[in-house]
């Protein structure tokens, strides 16, 4: 008998296309979320992000294609509505409806048909574990952004869904807000290990939550794999330049052994870890915190790293406690080091520094 | 000068001794109207609602026909429902000719378009992503109605205001459908044409001045629930 290659798989599009305003906007030919997984889509701009996902959570209707929950499609109007009620979705506006908070938690399940009683409990539990029970009788309209993004959350949880589907939720928070929001948000998400599908375009969002990630372009899944093979090895140059995974260098092989080869980069000469043969176009995909400034003089032999670029900074731009330094090596070359070892070491635009990278740090994506 | 503060004395004197004519023509009006207004609020909602959430071939040309008819001049209306029931009519069978059930029919065409129109416009420009939150919580299709009517109950209470007003204060259809006869189907807006051709000019003023109040009154309960509704 043939496995069951369904098993533990929550939510399943089978070569969906949706179309919308006479435009095809996802094509995707297989598709699948994992029972208790917490699944991020990141994409561009107009990639298609949302639209999969008002597809998955039945908010659109595919124009070809079947979308199943635990293997059953879901496809005449009864089934549709009967799904929509196991499960939960989240807007990245709050919209919340005229009345009390209470009244909006109580929403979902008085439409669901959940009793009084039984609703009860459950409005009172969420609305407690987001913080805001004390605002129950508050008008919902009257709410700040924050309180109202966390009855929004309070609503969905209220639910108790099989599957929870946010689109860009904290997007519209101010940073400390989120940052709360956030960690309330991760901790629910441990405690209930509900099945989440969540589009965000915020790396750290998706680092933070996901389980895996699938990386959407152009209406078509291009990638998906665990947070740390997606940012470490992204499987094209769109994809790297996407989720900034580093510096994108384009260069052909021209030799190597043991593992180790050697590309070459406009003029200079690069060592890095693949066993590709000579003459194979290559992107090196080279980590911003993988980079080491040096203000050794280039040719001492001071540090393990394979590779040292001599080269002069052009541009040092502060993003927090961290420092982007970028270094014309020949190309220009972006490293990412703590602002207190720019201050320490007297970086400024034209000091002469040596750009060192490790062979093992750089990623080689082949060109096709 | 005198001849207002005649009517004006003549309004309350009227008033306040309870004249029968006076109270069954105020009455008449009240009820006319209302009747009117609550069909065209059933049958108002109801369209509005569907044309204002459906996409189907001809929508635009009905709803220019809807606004069209929200300005429908009363004393058109009053002539297509007087040959539609003049005895030799298409509906001259039923008798309803100089009835208060003529009035009430002639009334429910002038208000419809305006509930519908009111409606219609209240109901397209609800937030098309908190319809999709609703759609999202898991509604049914009546659940969603019953929602969306909730939402927009301040442009649906503006749509009962504009509708009744329009009605109460209409005399062209009153007097060509209704005919104006004592008794039967004599209203305050009909009265006052009557009393003013006659040259009772303080009678006139005395019905003007109770119409006038009559409106106030329903528009302030409607003003009052429609300030509530905005604070909840």
């Amino acid at each position: 008998m043939k496995p069951d290659s369904t098993a533990g798989i929550a939510v399943e599009a089978r070569g969906i296309t949706t179309i919308l305003g006479g435009q095809k906007i996802i094509d995707i030919p297989s598709f699948q979320v994992r029972d208790g997984e917490a699944l991020m889509i990141i994409g561009p701009n107009g990639s298609g992000k949302t639209t999969l996902l008002m597809s998955l959570a039945l908010l659109i209707k595919p124009a070809a294609g079947e979308i199943l929950y635990h293997a059953v499609p879901v496809q005449t109007p009864k089934q549709i509505l009967a799904t929509r009620r196991r499960i939960s979705v989240l807007f990245q506006e709050s919209l919340l409806l005229s009345g009390t908070v209470w009244d909006n938690v109580m929403l979902g399940l008085r439409m669901r048909g959940v009793k009084k009683e039984a609703a009860k409990p459950r409005v009172e539990k969420w609305l407690k574990r987001f913080g805001v029970a004390n605002l129950a009788k508050r008008q919902a309209l009257t709410l700040s952004g924050g309180e109202a993004k966390r009855v929004s959350l309070a609503r969905a949880f209220a639910l108790d869904p099989e599957v929870i589907f946010l689109d860009e939720p904290f997007t519209a928070l101010d940073s400390p807000t989120r940052r709360s929001l956030l960690e309330d948000f991760e901790g629910v998400l441990r405690e209930t290990k509900v099945t989440t599908v969540m589009v965000t375009h915020e790396r750290n969002e998706a680092l933070a939550l996901g389980d895996r990630i699938a990386v959407i372009f152009e209406g078509s899944i291009v990638q998906t794999g665990t947070p740390e093979e997606v940012f470490s090895t992204p499987a094209t140059e769109e994809i790297a330049n996407f989720v900034e995974a580093g510096n994108i260098l384009h260069g052909v092989v021209e030799g190597g052994s043991e593992g180790l080869a050697t590309v070459r980069v406009g003029q200079t000469e690069i060592e890095a870890c693949c066993e590709l043969p000579a003459g194979n176009r290559v992107i090196l995909l080279v980590p911003y915190d993988d980079i080491t400034i040096l203000l050794t003089p280039p040719g001492e032999k001071t540090t393990s790293a394979r590779n040292r670029f001599p080269g002069q900074v052009v541009r040092l731009f502060p993003t927090g406690s961290q420092m982007r330094v970028t270094v014309n090596c020949g190309f220009m070359l972006t490293a990412l080091i703590t602002r207190k070892s720019a201050e320490e070491m007297g970086l400024k635009e034209g000091v002469s520094v040596v750009a060192a990278v490790k062979a093992v740090s750089i990623r080689v994506i082949e060109r096709h | 000068m005198d001849l207002i503060i005649e009517g004006i004395v003549q309004a309350f004197k009227l008033l306040l001794q309870g004249d029968p004519e006076v109270l069954r023509v105020t009455g008449l009006s009240l009820a006319v109207s209302l009747v009117a207004t609550g069909i065209s609020l059933f049958i108002g909602i109801s369209l509005g609602t569907a044309i204002g959430l459906t996409r189907f071939w001809g929508r635009r040309f009905l709803v220019s026909l809807v606004n069209t008819g929200m300005g429908a001049p009363p004393v058109v209306v009053g002539l297509i429902v007087s040959v539609m029931l003049w005895r030799s009519g298409p509906l001259g069978v039923l008798r309803l000719m100089y009835t208060p059930y003529a009035m009430i029919i002639a009334q429910c065409i002038i208000s419809l378009p305006i509930i519908t129109g009111f409606t219609m416009a209240s109901i397209q420009q609800f937030d098309p992503k908190l319809r999709l939150q609703i759609t999202a919580l898991g509604a049914s299709r009546v659940q969603m109605l019953a929602l969306l009517l909730r939402e927009t109950r301040l442009p649906l209470l503006a749509a009962v205001m504009a509708g009744f007003g329009s009605v109460i204060s209409e005399v062209g259809a009153s007097m060509m459908v209704g005919g104006n006869i004592q008794g039967q189907t004599r209203v305050l807006t009909t009265a006052i044409v009557l009393e003013n051709s006659k040259g009772n000019f303080g009678l006139a003023i005395a019905l003007g001045i109770i119409l006038m109040l009559l409106v106030y009154i329903v528009n302030l309960v409607l003003t009052i629930a429609q300030q509530r509704s905005k604070a909840r």
